[in-house]
């Protein structure tokens, strides 16, 4: 498995493609904190990009790469080698090269503007864990897509979609609901439907560390008891490793069915 | 020359005032005997020392003066000063330990219809209320610092209470840890400046029916619900800074119910809400600073005639919350920094209106629990959406001329 991971890694570096992602990431690190060297609101803005594009990138990653090493694959498969083995070193290897220029692009620049001696520096690890964690969940769930369709262009419509349905339709289908039983007590439904979210959950538990949770009144009470105390972060961590584990013991389990 | 002299030798023996010293080794040892002892215009001077008094009762024209720091210990029974006189001076006190009640308004120093008195450098600790002046007349409080350390609403007390006043200067005092900092009803023509209320566990600043003072120059910081004032006409608000008060029910400044008031160069910084108005009538807010707060400006009732200008609106969560359809009120050239516009002919002025109400804070006032959706891909599209081609927010409800770089005015 070490053996295919360390090649898709370096597959992945010989094509440049994690290379101009890292390097998007550490120009617009620096472009942030030149223009406001604020490490507080460098956060938000950052926080506003990492939740919608670190899906997306990782999306279209995990899907591109699927479809472009089919034939290498197809290929690995003829040999004495556990499938699962093949496809989870391919998995692990895209996504912690994703992970990689994610942390490598926007760590250099904060530590370079100082980091270590402010205060921000726990968010700003949450900021990356969260950023990874998107990472993982998103090339799984685009593995997913493209183990389960043939033809390229609908499972790259498919991936498009999936994102598309969790950053955004289903905020609105969200916005909706909450406003349409606006009678009802809606503290813990609000809270249940963004555990069924990645983006969501990513989203409130930066948001609640960066304390914008007073304006949320008596719904912000509600969340800031449970993501506020150790047990709810290490549950709402707890969920964001399911979101990696259930996709990816899917993609075990279609490999080992699927007849290439 | 010799009668001149006399004359004026006798003027001076007549006219003389005695200083009466107060310590443990001089002729008077406690400060009330001090105080029966004196007569108009006389001095007790209290040198350091710890004096275990309380219900202190002063009636007359006096300076009562301590010498490096005397501490008048209250031991938790009842007043300490209790002064019904005109032209006094009280300074250079440190009084602690009064006592708390559910019943009576026990104080440090108590001043009842008194006129032309100044009570400045002193330090009170442990107070229930610490300065409580009533029904009183150009009177100067100033340079003191109050302290408690309230715990609970209902058992604790104000810094400056004052009540009935009018005519009165509070300027360079500290107060925190109390239940209000500074507190006013019924006072009018006063000054209130270079003032610092914090951690107090409810307002910083308290008025009500309060008309015709000027608040300039103080900091609010920290405190439970920020600084709220009502019911009053004529108040000027100039130079003042809100900031961190941070809470699910805190404000920056809650207004209600004022009229033809000035709210200018103001500095509102990590506010929950920064100014939140509620009936306000007539008022001007020029040149003021909004600096990330949740809400800058939210309006939660019938307001007319309002005018905001050249304010900056600075990271806010949101700028303006809107509670109707009608907009009786003008927003002009003030800067804010989600302005998308252009400024073709460059000349400073954007020429795109700016909607400061977004969608979002139309559905949030009406919804609370969307809040939860803030900063979310969603949210921005429709916000976007609904500044192209408003349904639900004020249609007039813009910025007709909103400046395109911040305004570099000091707060």
């Amino acid at each position: 498995m070490l053996k295919i991971l360390k090649y898709s890694i370096f597959d992945l570096l010989r094509s440049r493609w994690s290379y101009v992602y890292f390097f998007f990431y550490l120009l617009l690190g620096f472009v942030l904190l030149f223009l406001n060297s604020d490490m507080n609101k460098a956060i938000i803005t950052l926080m506003n990009i990492i939740i919608v594009l670190t899906p997306l990138i990782g999306t279209i990653f995990g899907i591109m790469y699927y479809y472009n090493s089919k034939e290498f694959t197809e290929l690995l498969l003829a040999q004495p080698i556990k499938r699962s083995k093949i496809f989870m070193g391919q998995y692990i290897g895209i996504s912690l090269s994703l992970t990689l220029s994610l942390v490598l692009g926007l760590g250099i620049p904060f530590v370079a503007y100082g980091l270590f001696k402010s205060a921000a520096i726990f968010d700003f690890t949450l900021l990356l864990v969260v950023g990874s964690f998107l990472n993982f969940i998103f090339v799984a769930l685009a593995y997913n897509i493209s183990l389960s369709t043939e033809n390229k262009i609908k499972g790259f419509g498919y991936a498009i979609l999936m994102w598309l349905f969790l950053a955004v339709i289903y905020d609105g289908l969200f916005l909706i609901s909450l406003v349409m039983f606006n009678e009802y007590p809606l503290d813990k439904f609000s809270l249940a439907a963004t555990m069924f979210n990645p983006i969501d959950l990513s989203r409130i538990l930066i948001l609640l560390k960066l304390d914008i949770s007073a304006l949320l009144g008596y719904t912000g009470a509600v969340f800031k008891a449970f993501f506020g105390t150790a047990y709810g972060m290490f549950s709402s961590m707890g969920i964001l490793i399911l979101w990696v584990l259930f996709p990816v013991l899917n993609i075990i389990r279609k490999s080992n069915k699927k007849d290439f | 020359m010799k009668n001149i002299m006399i004359i004026f030798l006798l003027f001076s023996l007549v006219g003389h005032s005695k200083t009466i010293e107060v310590c443990s080794s001089c002729k008077t040892k406690s400060i009330q005997v001090a105080v029966s002892k004196a007569v108009d215009g006389d001095t007790v001077l209290i040198k350091k020392g710890l004096y275990k008094e309380f219900d202190i009762f002063v009636d007359k024209s006096i300076h009562i003066i301590g010498e490096n720091n005397p501490i008048i210990d209250g031991e938790k029974k009842g007043y300490v000063f209790k002064i019904q006189a005109d032209n006094f001076t009280l300074s250079g006190l440190t009084i602690k330990n009064v006592e708390q009640s559910y019943t009576k308004d026990y104080a440090a120093v108590l001043v009842m219809r008194s006129k032309n008195f100044r009570i400045e450098n002193n330090i009170l600790e442990q107070v229930f209320f610490g300065f409580m002046i009533e029904k009183s007349k150009y009177g100067i409080i100033s340079n003191n610092e109050v302290s408690s350390n309230a715990q609970k609403e209902a058992s604790s007390g104000n810094g400056v209470h004052m009540w009935h006043c009018k005519n009165m200067r509070v300027e360079g005092n500290k107060v925190h840890n109390l239940r209000d900092g500074l507190y006013f009803e019924f006072v009018s023509h006063s000054f209130i400046s270079n003032n610092t209320s914090y951690k107090n566990l409810r307002y910083g600043l308290h008025f009500m029916f309060s008309n015709n003072n000027e608040y300039h120059h103080n900091e609010f910081k920290n405190n439970g619900a920020g600084v709220a004032v009502m019911f009053s006409k004529f108040i000027k608000m100039h130079h003042n800074t809100f900031h961190f008060n941070w809470g699910t029910a805190s404000y920056g400044l809650l207004l209600k119910e004022i009229y033809d008031g000035e709210i200018h160069h103001n500095y509102f910084e990590q506010n929950t809400i920064g100014i939140n108005i509620d009936g306000c009538t007539r008022m001007n807010y020029e040149n003021n600073h909004f600096v990330r707060n949740g809400w800058a400006i939210k309006f939660t009732g019938g307001c007319y005639l309002n005018s905001f200008m050249f304010n900056n609106f600075m990271n806010n969560s949101f700028d303006l919350s809107y509670n109707s359809k009608l907009n009786d009120n003008k927003f002009e050239a003030n800067y804010w920094s989600d302005y998308t516009g252009y400024d073709l002919d460059k000349d400073g002025i954007g020429d795109v209106p700016y909607r400061p109400v977004k969608l979002f804070s139309y559905i949030v006032n009406q919804t609370p629990e969307t809040l939860v959706l803030l900063r979310s891909l969603f949210v921005d599209i429709i916000n976007f959406s609904e500044k192209v081609s408003p349904v639900f927010t004020p249609d007039d409800l813009v910025d007709s001329k909103p400046i395109m770089k911040e305004i570099h005015d000091k707060y």
